[in-house]
């Protein structure tokens, strides 16, 4: 039993709950929220340090006996996944200082980008599949909120089909749900892995796995379900975007490998193959939709697409090093892709466009900036010694072992791909001249962006870059916790033992 | 009566697949609402469907005494009920705003957030954006 548990929930909620009371003031409101998401990360590293000395942590809230309450489980693949959470929303938290307008702050921006980091520290926590469905929705609902917030026509449009999407994704996910409710009679993961290693009802339960891969698969975007995340991504603000990006996608693949891993391992030679024959065009219409594209963010968003894909990928492998890679490559992913979310949201404020063919000049001017962006872009590429490449490299790695040739020669040609992706950013935006109708030479109106709002945005861009660069040339630590994480997750004895057995 | 709620739920399933395939954004939503209700209806039959008393212990005892009505799917039709009922208001609320924005619930029309590439044919109803770059 171990309390550090309830820390990354309760500090978002509570967080929220105290910007809610001051509602008024929009001050106090951003520095609440600086200040809970920075208490969030602190105890989230706590966690992690925690889970790597002392194993798998678990809180049955209440004193209700699993598996009988609902149980609060954190092994190292999901507190590795909250420690970088609590990350991401320090770094966000600062960026929208610089980025976020009074109207939306006075409509209520930092309670809701507080609510929506809980409900997603509640997914990567729960040990219950029904309140997996309800840490779901708290997450859908603010981000519906935040995707229509400020009401500009795009915004509608792009929500409309986000939340018609999601809502159907919920409902699958609901009757899968009931239909493992039906089979085991409990609702406890562990207590449901248990239950299901006799191999009885097998049938049943590789169709109820078809509704949990549909669900979370239009939740991460992976083909052919990812339509709406081109669509709708690239209309909000870009701290909006850049916490969408970062994390509600990884939270469809989180519970995509959980459940992958702990429930449905009876038929591997079935549903791990499907698995695979999904993430091969995933990559490959992802980095082709972005390579279509000239307008920044609508590039990174299908590089959304194509990057889930190489998750799915190792999740399909299931190896001991290919789960160590998935793991790397969501941690990578969110800290990379986010990154150069941010790095464009600064170019659009030094610039005024987030259109190719109106950026330019960025480099002659703003060294520090293409340095960043450069830093991030080779990361997502994949060259060394970055995290990208051993994240990249791990999976292939273990897709070598297994010998599936055809998968790893599309998610190398991807790899190349993505590399041309960035090229054309660097190109369109960076090395060419400025051109004439970039709205900071042709507007009057238009000023770059300056003084300590130009700190608050490209203070966390750096704090990110240190991050990748750290962890890509100081790797070793890292990936011994990376090992241990996936041997957890390859032996689901370990975590049904922790939760039933305390 | 399994057979019978079973059927029931295929019916609700087919009717809301058909109004999601509508293009009228408020047939779309409530096709979305019939289907929660059919999952609603799923998950209960799913719990087993066995007379028994209320899961209810009297004062005397620690154990019920006879055979109990299964309570969790109850609870989890709840929740799932009230969760959907909150999202349904959102949705009907966007789909306003969208009238009122954009002037259309047609979805095949709203291209606010896609604008057409060049060369690119919509119907003449489409109601198009334009590329901003705020």
């Amino acid at each position: 039993m171990s309390h550090i548990l309830i820390y990354p929930l309760l500090i978002p909620i509570l967080t929220a709950s105290i910007a809610l009371i001051f509602f008024k003031s929009r001050v106090f409101q951003r520095w609440i929220n600086v200040l809970g998401s920075g208490l969030l990360l602190g105890f989230s590293a706590y966690l992690l340090y925690m889970v790597q000395s002392d194993g798998i942590q678990v809180l049955q809230p209440g004193n209700w006996e699993a598996p009988f309450g609902i149980t609060l489980v954190a092994d190292l693949f999901s507190a590795l996944l909250v420690c970088v959470t609590g990350l991401k929303a320090f770094a966000i938290s600062i960026y929208s200082l610089g980025d976020m307008d009074e109207r939306r702050e006075s409509f209520g921006f930092h309670p809701l980008y507080q609510i929506l980091i809980f409900g997603v520290n509640g997914a990567f926590l729960t040990g219950d599949l029904f309140n997996l469905y309800v840490w779901f929705e708290v997450m859908l609902i603010t981000s519906f909120v935040l995707l229509s917030l400020g009401n500009r026509k795009t915004q509608i449009d792009g929500a409309v089909k986000y939340v018609v999407i999601n809502l159907l994704s919920s409902l699958i996910f609901l009757s899968g749900v009931g239909i493992m409710y039906g089979i085991t009679g409990t609702l406890n993961l562990a207590a449901m892995a248990e239950a299901l290693q006799d191999g009885e009802n097998t049938g049943l339960v590789i169709t109820a796995s078809m509704m949990f891969l549909v669900s979370f698969g239009i939740k991460s975007a992976v083909f052919p379900l990812f339509f709406w995340l081109p669509a709708s991504y690239h209309t909000p603000p870009i701290t909006v975007t850049a916490i969408f990006g970062a994390l509600l996608t990884k939270v469809g693949v989180y519970s995509l490998v959980r459940v992958f891993t702990l429930l449905f391992t009876q038929d591997i030679g079935y549903t791990h193959t499907i698995l695979l024959w999904i993430s091969v065009p995933t990559m490959v219409v992802g980095v082709l939709g972005a390579a279509s594209q000239y307008d920044v963010r609508k590039i990174l968003s299908f590089h959304i697409v194509s990057q889930i894909g190489y998750m799915i990928m190792g999740l399909a492998f299931f190896t001991k090093i290919a789960l160590a890679g998935v793991i790397y490559y969501i941690l990578h992913n969110i800290l990379a892709k986010t990154n150069l979310f941010l790095v464009a949201g600064v170019a659009q404020k030094y610039v005024g466009s987030y259109h190719l063919s109106k950026l330019g000049g960025l480099y002659k001017n703003y060294p520090l900036l293409s340095s960043l962006f450069a830093i991030s872009a080779i990361s997502l590429a994949g060259l060394p010694p970055l995290t990208g490449f051993w994240a990249k490299y791990t999976v292939i790695y273990a897709g070598l072992e297994v010998q599936e040739w055809v998968v790893i020669g599309f998610a190398l040609a991807v790899g190349l791909m993505t590399m041309f992706s960035m090229t054309k950013i660097w190109m369109g935006a960076y090395w060419s001249k400025l051109p004439d109708k970039a709205p900071v030479a042709s507007d009057p109106g238009f000023k770059p962006v300056s003084g300590l709002h130009r700190v608050a945005l490209l203070f966390p861009v750096m704090l990110i870059a240190a991050f990748i660069v750290g962890l890509g040339i100081y790797g070793e630590p890292f990936f011994r916790i990376l090992f241990d994480a996936a041997d957890q997750l390859l032996d689901p004895s370990m975590y049904i033992e922790a939760v039933l057995n305390p | 009566m399994e057979p019978l709620l079973a059927i029931v739920v295929g019916v609700l399933v087919a009717f809301s697949v058909y109004l999601m395939l509508r293009k009228n954004l408020v047939r779309v939503v409530i096709g979305v609402v019939i289907l929660s209700n059919a999952v609603n209806l799923l998950i209960f039959t799913l719990g087993r469907l066995d007379r028994g008393i209320p899961p209810l212990i009297p004062f005397t005892e620690s154990v019920p005494s006879e055979v109990f009505a299964n309570p969790l799917p109850q609870a989890l039709v709840l929740t799932a009920i009230v969760i959907g009922f909150g999202l349904f208001a959102f949705a009907l609320v966007l789909t306003y705003r969208a009238y009122t924005e954009i002037g259309t619930i047609n979805v095949d029309d709203m291209r606010m957030a896609e604008p057409p590439y060049e060369g690119e044919e919509l119907p003449e109803t489409a109601v198009k954006g334009e590329e901003t770059d705020s």
